[in-house]
């Protein structure tokens, strides 16, 4: 029987526009745009140039500290341009696509017979590694450091996430493989939530499985190290996302890159919220073709409303892209007297509105950040959603003082800032907690570089 | 609606910058936001936000204020009315209303004086105007006698705004409690006009209402005859009710545990700290009761003078409070323990509940230091024992 860790901090998000759970693959399109940016950390060193041509796993860049760690192109296809931002800053590379998909070939190998270095290397040579992050400061993992164990959450339970059992369907070989592969390297847990029962999850072999019962953000890996093996100063833990262990898999069972992952897309201003099949790189003009239910108005998530990225149809999808969602902006909503109106439906944690008695009504909720930002006046609001052996309030005060000891003191090498996220949704005074945690995660990793 | 948001879209050029009216941003800012939820949408984080905002928060608070805010009113003519001896052929308009025009001349002094000073500083900073006064604002009146003079009201509410609180960064950032302070403030400056048995029944008829008192009447609160060894003449229902003389506020614990249901229901006091507080006065004054060092019961100790209304509005305070679940619960007994100790043991005030939460105030920070020490030395022992 697994562990039961029961969590009772934390808040369900219910949202309209949940992805029903039918699939829809998105054929091949034209040009793919692999961004450097999503892998958090990473320097990009382009390794190809425009009018190269590479097969599907082949590098494109590495990263400037590590250059073992590769990063593979998604398609093959002749590399088109390279999209540079302010100072030259990489922002992405296009790939104009093959007709006909080359998969370079590293063989197939039996992950279960490998040894922990043989996985790693066979990782960094495929340029899967970089899909590895590591705690302290949730960046792309470090090569050079032994992890004390690797963590992967199979839960998604921020508002509108995609439904990783939905995933896995059909996927259940490749993950498994990736598991075993992972716990060769290190002790690896994996997290379930309790309301997940697929065999693939709960009967997992080579990795200590968890079950996690409470409320959004029990799914955060970050969260689920905190209760299992909190992270010293000095330590690192890495983390991998469910899907990554797919791709890890079929590495080894295939010997190819293969970037397929299945999308959930959601949210109220989308008119039918499913599944879709598709490569990382895909443009979301492609996958969102007539997906809306109005043009105007409306804020694109490369992510889910809590911790995606604004985006909009030019970009593509990302390595964390495990759902893309699209809610009104409200930036001209005009909602009179909001201070003494009852508000029915807007969705509040405070029982000065009546959300709180609707239980789990789905709201549509926009953009808007509803009030303006104030110094930290109400007490107690982030710990209540914080399901971590964690003062959140002093963590950010310190942060925001920049004071170095405290924020060790208080724990930041235990958090990424997807942990406060749901603290930054019911926080009265409008802070950008996730910003502040990862300037903080920053000033950190620059101070002990 | 329409007509209305077109309007302020129209005029709101002239407050931006290079605008003409761009001295008074601030104020017009501070308004916008309270007619209309502000239309800003988020540019990085979370994309979806709670509701919930400081103007809510605050808005909530005075709304709980309204109940002890009118009874205080009521009370204010009823004292009047009855120690002039014609309280049976008076009305209950009468009443009300020679009370209402007593006090409300308070209530626009504290809020003109204070969100003056705060609507100057914010436009002075470039900052949105912070709704703390607000709460402030509606509790400085109710924690005074009503015959306190308006100019001294006003030094206080300065007082307090620019020296307790803006100088420390405003809405947040302050140390003490500043409806306290301002209390605080009078107290210590013009003692004449705070204690005593002369201020707490207003003397003068005003347009009309109310009558005129002859000079040298006497009208001490309960706790001050007690604190000078005569016998209370008002029954346990007065003092729950209210009909007793006292600032203007503070007087009828039901009007009180309506602010408080408001509060706790809201979730905007804390309860820890607010039962703690009660918890702490309890044990404290059953206590000295078993030492026979107080002439009054334990209960007669909580409905009396400033304590509920301590408890409930200006304990919980989230400011000045201790901010850690642990830390509230300390903080909360403390304040009832040494409001009952000042009470009994120190001949020189009556009242200890302001003491006490200042008191607490100045220690908050040190108890939540020591509570997140222990998370510290926690995280501490952990890493020296892994690294054994």
């Amino acid at each position: 029987m697994a562990n039961v860790i029961k969590l009772r901090k934390g808040y369900n998000i219910h949202l309209k526009g949940k992805a029903a759970e039918t699939k829809r693959s998105v054929g091949q399109s034209a040009e793919y745009m692999l961004c450097p940016d999503t892998f958090v950390g990473v320097i990009p060193k382009l390794l190809v140039h425009e009018g190269d041509h590479v097969d599907a796993g082949e590098a494109l860049f590495v990263d400037k500290r590590y250059p073992e760690v590769r990063f593979a192109s998604p398609v093959s296809g002749t590399v088109c341009n390279v999209v540079r931002g302010d100072r030259r800053k990489i922002l992405g590379i296009k790939i104009k696509a093959d007709k006909e998909q080359q998969f370079y070939d590293f063989g197939k190998k039996d992950a279960a017979s490998l040894l922990g270095e043989e996985v790693k290397s066979a990782l960094l040579e495929a340029g899967l590694f970089g899909y590895i992050y590591q705690l302290p400061y949730a960046v792309s993992a470090s090569p050079q450091q032994k992890p004390k164990a690797i963590f992967v959450s199979a839960l998604r339970d921020m508002p509108l996430a995609g439904n990783f059992e939905f995933e896995l369907q059909g996927n259940e070989t490749d993950f498994q493989t990736g598991l075993t592969a992972l716990s060769k390297i290190a002790k690896t847990y994996l997290g379930v939530g309790k309301s997940q029962n697929s065999d693939a999850l709960l009967k997992a072999q080579d990795v200590e499985i968890t079950i996690f019962d409470g409320p959004c953000p029990a799914g955060n890996v970050g969260v689920q190290v905190n209760h299992l093996l909190p992270v010293n100063k000095g330590e690192t833990v890495w983390t991998v996302d469910p899907t990554f262990v797919l791709f890890f898999g079929r590495l080894f069972n295939t010997g190819k890159v293969n970037l397929k992952r299945t999308i959930a897309i959601g949210g109220s201003a989308i008119s039918t919220p499913e599944y879709v099949e598709a490569l990382i790189g895909t443009p979301f003009a492609d996958i969102l073709k007539d997906a809306f239910k109005r043009q105007e108005g409306i804020r694109l998530i490369n992510g889910n409303p809590l911790t995606g990225i604004k985006s909009s149809l030019e970009d593509s999808v990302g390595v964390k892209t495990s759902e893309i969602t699209a809610i009104p902006e409200g930036d001209h909503a005009d909602e009179m007297l909001g201070w003494i109106l009852p508000r029915t439906n807007q969705l509040s944690t405070s029982h000065s509105y009546f959300s709180w008695l609707l239980g789990k009504k789905e709201y549509d909720l926009d953009a808007r950040i509803k009030g303006g930002e104030r110094h930290i006046i109400m007490s107690g609001e982030y710990d209540k959603v914080l399901p971590m052996d964690i003062y959140g309030e002093f963590l950010i005060k310190a942060i925001i003082a920049g004071d170095i000891d405290k924020m060790e003191q208080l724990g930041i090498y235990e958090v990424s800032p997807e942990d406060f996220a749901v603290a930054e949704f019911v926080d009265s005074s409008k802070l950008e907690l996730q910003r502040i945690v990862r300037e903080g995660l920053d000033m950190l990793r620059k101070e002990n570089a | 609606m329409k007509a209305l948001r077109q309007y302020l879209d129209r005029i709101k050029p002239n407050f931006e910058k290079g605008g003409k009216l761009h001295a008074f941003q601030s104020i017009f800012d501070g308004l916008e936001t309270f007619l209309f939820v502000p239309n800003t949408t988020s540019k990085v984080g979370t994309h979806i936000h709670d509701s919930i905002d400081s103007k809510r928060i605050m808005s909530m608070v005075v709304i709980a204020a309204l109940p002890a805010l009118l009874f205080g009113m009521y009370n204010v003519g009823y004292q009047n009315y009855l120690l002039a001896g014609k309280l049976a052929e008076a009305s209950f308009f009468n009443v009300f209303f020679f009370g209402f025009l007593a006090v409300i001349p308070k209530v626009l002094v504290s809020y003109i004086i204070g969100l003056g000073i705060e609507f100057a500083w914010a436009q002075w900073k470039h900052e949105e105007i912070q709704e703390g006064f607000l709460v402030t604002g509606i509790l400085i009146p109710l924690i005074i006698p009503v015959n306190c003079p308006l100019w001294i009201l006003a030094i206080a509410v300065a007082f307090s705004v620019i020296i307790c609180k803006e100088i420390f960064g405003g809405t947040g950032m302050n140390i003490f409690n500043p409806a306290l302070c301002a209390r605080a403030f009078l107290f210590f400056s013009y003692p004449s006009k705070m204690t005593g048995d002369s201020v707490w029944v207003a003397t003068n008829s005003i347009l009309g209402f109310g009558n005129d008192l002859p000079d040298g009447f006497t009208a001490a609160t309960p706790l001050g005859e007690i604190g000078v060894g005569a016998d209370v003449p008002y029954t346990v229902t007065d003092m729950i009710t209210g009909f007793i003389p006292g600032s203007i506020g503070e007087t009828s614990v039901i009007a009180i545990a309506i602010g408080a249901i408001i509060l706790l229901w809201t979730g905007i006091a804390s309860w820890r700290t607010m039962g703690s507080v009660f918890a702490g006065g309890i044990i404290t004054a059953v206590i000295f009761n078993l030492l026979d060092m107080t002439p009054i019961s334990w209960y007669e100790h909580i409905v009396l003078g400033g304590f509920c209304f301590g408890a409930v509005f200006m304990a919980t305070d989230p400011v000045t409070s201790a901010r850690t679940s642990f830390g509230q619960y300390v903080y909360g007994a403390l304040i009832g323990a040494m409001a009952i100790i000042i009470r009994v043991m120190n001949p020189g005030y009556p009242e200890g509940m302001m003491l006490a939460i200042l008191f607490a105030n100045m220690l908050a920070p040190l108890i939540d230091y020591c509570v997140v020490q222990t998370n510290i030395n926690k995280r501490m022992k952990r890493l020296t024992q892994n690294n054994k």
